[in-house]
């Protein structure tokens, strides 16, 4: 993709020579064409960054990099925008960025890109940074309109004031002169004892369009002439159409159009329904191709035979090999955890209007520029003629990292006169998905004679999903998300060894799954060092306890939920507690106990999750509660009932029939603890999945003696 | 052709009559809240009331509502208990993609418009044919109890 370098300064004196058509030059090539005529009639506005627009009627625009599938972004990124700004919430309207490397780029990727529990972490300073520059130039145009002292002004809910004279100006009447400043290089930001939003529990600013119908998201697009598709694509990785009954999908009443792309076939029509009766009709046949033998099995089998091998060292203290050699106790375990699909309510979707010199793209994605530069790949065109519109997410969980779904509609576009909504069904979505990878991991530690852990050694085997889709994150053999947590392990055991073996398995696109790395290492992690708390018959939250000296806001973490947890009071029979605790790379401490109970006939409920969390300095503290609650119920969903299985090459799970998730009947109470400091704010989108299943799994076995290493648990407790 | 009652205004529609009502708001008429999510009535994404009654759009042909009331997420907000429900929603910060949120309502307005003291096995028996993907579940069912309490 072709980005070039503009500063910051170089970009806000373009835009302040331009006046107010100003915003077209920025905008050129980005909105459609309605949406500029309507830019072009804003009145003269002050952009002094990619992230504020102030028009001269006081209207307070914020551009959102990072996009909302739910984890709150759309308020998070907001507040920290206006607290130092100096404008109240319900100031501000937000609109979703562009696609721009340049303008939006996550420090933390290098793109724009929203994922990895990231987006407080990358924008808590550049976003307060645009805030204080903004608000500093708006100061000093009032400053010098009356002639005064800077520092003798105040700004407040958009409003300057020089109170020794009770003079005020709006940020509205000041944007045209503050436009024309130069643009401070350095500005002071508050010292987070004086923060007024930060820190307070703001209400969402997406929630009332979200309760009454009028959020849209990628999938309720509607255009002038617009078609609607569905499609079918191969049901085996690397398979073609054989053959299909054309004739008959358009003889049904409302189908336009048969597009056959070999790999995938779409069916055009006037609305969902003639398009779902077409794509029925066609009754496609499928040459497989070299996948169409491969099941769940050989995948397996592969990764266990990749596991004999040494691989790639990602962690090394001490000799684990000769302290785990001369042990007292040596304890060895297989863990497998299955892939996953994320199952977003909003089945993947993109509405695509492709023309000679211009392709116009309307999906939600959790990677603009991925998005725009696939549509740019497939059509040929130049980034600047290739326009992408984000939408809300309705859900990402990482399935909109990848812009596949971009890549085919816009190829089923080509072949279509006049724009084009692609909607796959539930079953393309789930049978079509980039999965959560399998993963095979062989744990080993040793034991002295008192039960304390002398070595540790952790070989995980899977692919490494960030050699494809962040290349220079890959380094010596290492994928830095697949050993998240697994690397960062805080128990002091003198000699560790962590491995990680590169397997790709060709059969299924895998991708990132909300928790990542961690989602399937802290399942690892806190099972067997569970493990080795029973090997030493110790409580397994003082034998952790023991183990975190060097690690106390871990250890306060784990004190505040055992604690609230009621942990070692009793239980009525059938019952156990599990704890489970969480650090990763994402820089937020967690510590969780899930109490279950096990029937006699081996069925499992969850009764209560308790979570304590440190995540730092906290943006909107309700957010981060809700973020927790969810993240629980999405690893609840995975870690009993969730897998993707492969027979004859293709998925076996097709809808919710067969893809089980949480519904309200099954979900648990859970309640949030929350430990509030100014460190440096932690990720708190997926760490609540990551440590769920192992507080599940350890309260089974606290319940029934069970120790569970392959997930999901599903009937796993009927013979017990 | 067909009319349908929607949100109290008849609508003349040219659609076959097995056609799920879903596809007819959403691709035709126009009414996008009313959300897709499985097209088995397996996740209640797609709910609007019928007469009053939660129904699952995706599975209910236009044949099935002729001369009863349809009423989408675009119109509750006008009943005295869907409006409480969804302030009850607002208050306690429900959302969160809110893709679900839409059949969630429609749902739990069902339930508090015949039930005002909702037991949390009652809330399980109306609202566990709504899948939420975020996992607000516990939000929901404090709302429902909130929205009753207002009802």
């Amino acid at each position: 993709m072709t980005t070039h370098a503009v500063s910051r300064r170089d970009f806000v004196t373009v835009l302040a020579t331009a006046g107010g058509g100003l915003l077209l030059g920025w905008r050129a090539g980005e909105p459609s064409r309605a949406a500029m005529t309507a830019a072009s009639a804003a009145p003269p506005a002050f952009v002094p960054n990619a992230f504020i627009r102030i028009g001269s009627d006081s209207r307070v625009t914020m551009i959102m990099n990072q996009v909302e599938m739910g984890q709150g972004t759309y308020t998070s990124m907001p507040m920290l925008l206006a607290e130092e700004l100096e404008v109240g919430l319900d100031q501000v309207q937000l609109e979703h960025a562009p696609p721009n490397d340049t303008l939006y780029a996550n420090p933390l990727f290098g793109d724009q890109e929203t994922g990895g529990s990231s987006s407080v972490r990358s924008f808590y300073e550049p976003l307060r940074r645009a805030g204080a520059t903004a608000r500093t130039m708006l100061v000093a145009a009032a400053a010098q309109t009356w002639d005064v002292d800077p520092t003798s002004c105040r700004a407040k809910r958009g409003v300057v004031t020089h109170p020794p004279s009770g003079r005020t100006l709006t940020y509205g009447a000041l944007a045209e002169m503050a436009a024309t400043l130069p643009v401070p290089e350095k500005v002071p930001l508050k010292d987070p004892k004086d923060f007024t939003l930060i820190g307070t529990p703001a209400k969402r600013l997406d929630a009332p369009d979200k309760v009454n119908g009028k959020a849209q998201y990628g999938i309720d697009v509607r255009l002038p002439g617009m078609r609607i598709a569905t499609v079918a694509a191969s049901p085996v990785l690397g398979g073609k159409v054989a053959g299909l009954d054309e004739a008959k999908a358009m003889a049904i009443p409302g189908v336009r159009q048969i597009v056959n792309l070999d790999d995938v076939v779409a069916v055009v029509a006037d609305h969902m329904w003639a398009a779902k009766q077409g794509l029925a009709a066609l009754a496609i046949r499928w040459d497989d191709g070299p996948n169409g033998g491969v099941s769940t099995a050989d995948v397996v089998q592969g990764l266990d035979t990749a596991s004999q091998q040494p691989g790639a060292v990602a962690r090394t203290q001490g000799n684990a090999a000769a302290a785990l050699a001369s042990a007292a106790k040596k304890i060895d375990a297989v863990y497998q955890v299955p892939f996953l699909a994320h199952a977003p309510l909003e089945p993947m979707n993109c509405t695509v209007h492709v023309e000679k010199d211009r392709c116009e793209v309307w999906t939600g994605s959790q990677t603009l520029t991925r998005a725009q530069g696939a549509a740019a790949r497939v059509t040929g065109l130049p980034l600047e003629q290739v326009v992408v519109h984000n939408h809300l997410l309705g859900g990402g969980f990482g399935r909109r990292l990848e812009y596949d779904y971009v890549t085919q509609a816009v190829r089923i576009g080509q072949q279509v006169e006049g724009p084009v909504k692609v909607v796959w069904t539930r079953e393309e979505d789930m049978q079509h998905g980039f999965y959560r990878p399998y993963y095979y991991d062989r744990m080993a530690a040793g034991l002295d004679a008192g039960g304390t852990p002398v070595a540790w050694t952790h070989r995980l085997v899977g692919p490494a999903i960030v050699a494809r889709y962040l290349p220079p994150g890959f380094r010596n053999g290492i994928d830095p998300d697949a050993v998240g947590a697994a690397v960062e392990l805080l128990y002091d055991i003198p000699a560790i060894q962590v491995e990680f073996v590169r397997h790709e398995e060709p059969v299924l696109n895998t991708t990132f799954w909300r928790g990542v790395g961690p989602t399937h290492n802290v399942f690892v992690i806190e099972s067997f060092i569970d493990e080795l708390a029973a090997a030493a018959k110790a409580d397994p939250v003082e034998y952790r306890r023991s183990l975190l000296g060097k690690a106390p806001r871990a250890r306060a973490v784990l004190d505040l939920a055992a604690k609230a947890a009621g942990w070692g009071q009793p239980l009525p029979a059938g019952r156990g507690r599990g704890v489970a605790l969480l650090f990763s790379g994402w820089g937020s401490y967690l510590a969780e106990v899930a109490e279950v109970e096990v029937t006699k006939a081996g069925e499992l409920r969850v009764h209560r999750i308790v979570c304590a969390v440190d995540c730092g300095t906290v943006i909107n503290p309700d957010t981060v509660k809700a973020q927790i609650e969810g993240g629980v119920n999405f690893g609840i969903s995975g870690a009993l009932w969730g897998e993707v299985t492969l027979k004859n090459g293709r998925v076996e799970q097709s809808n919710f029939h067969n893809y089980r998730v949480l519904r309200m009947n099954e979900a648990p109470t859970i309640e949030v603890h929350l430990v509030r400091n100014l460190e440096a704010p932690g990720g708190i989108g997926e760490p609540g999945t990551s440590i769920t299943a192992p507080a599940l799994a350890n309260a089974i076995f606290a319940a029934t003696g069970k120790r569970l290493r392959t997930l999901p648990v599903k009937d796993q407790l009927r013979s017990a | 052709m067909a009319t349908l009652n929607i949100n109290g205004r008849d609508v003349t529609v040219d659609v076959p009559s097995d056609m799920p009502i879903l596809w007819v708001l959403r691709d035709v008429v126009g009414l996008t809240g009313t959300k897709f999510g499985c097209g088995m009535a397996l996740c209640g994404a797609c709910t609007v009331q019928l007469d009053g009654q939660p129904i699952r759009s995706c599975v209910t042909p236009v044949a099935a509502v002729a001369g009863k009331k349809i009423t989408t997420i675009e119109a509750i907000g006008d009943t005295p208990v869907g409006k409480k429900v969804q302030q009850a929603w607002l208050d306690l910060e429900v959302v969160q993609c809110g893709y679900c949120q839409s059949g969630q309502i429609m749902s739990a307005s069902a339930l508090v418009a015949k039930n005002a003291h909702p037991s949390d096995a009652e809330i399980d028996g109306a609202m566990s044919g709504n899948i939420c993907r975020c996992g607000t579940y516990p939000r929901i069912r404090a709302a429902i109890k909130q929205a009753a309490k207002g009802a």
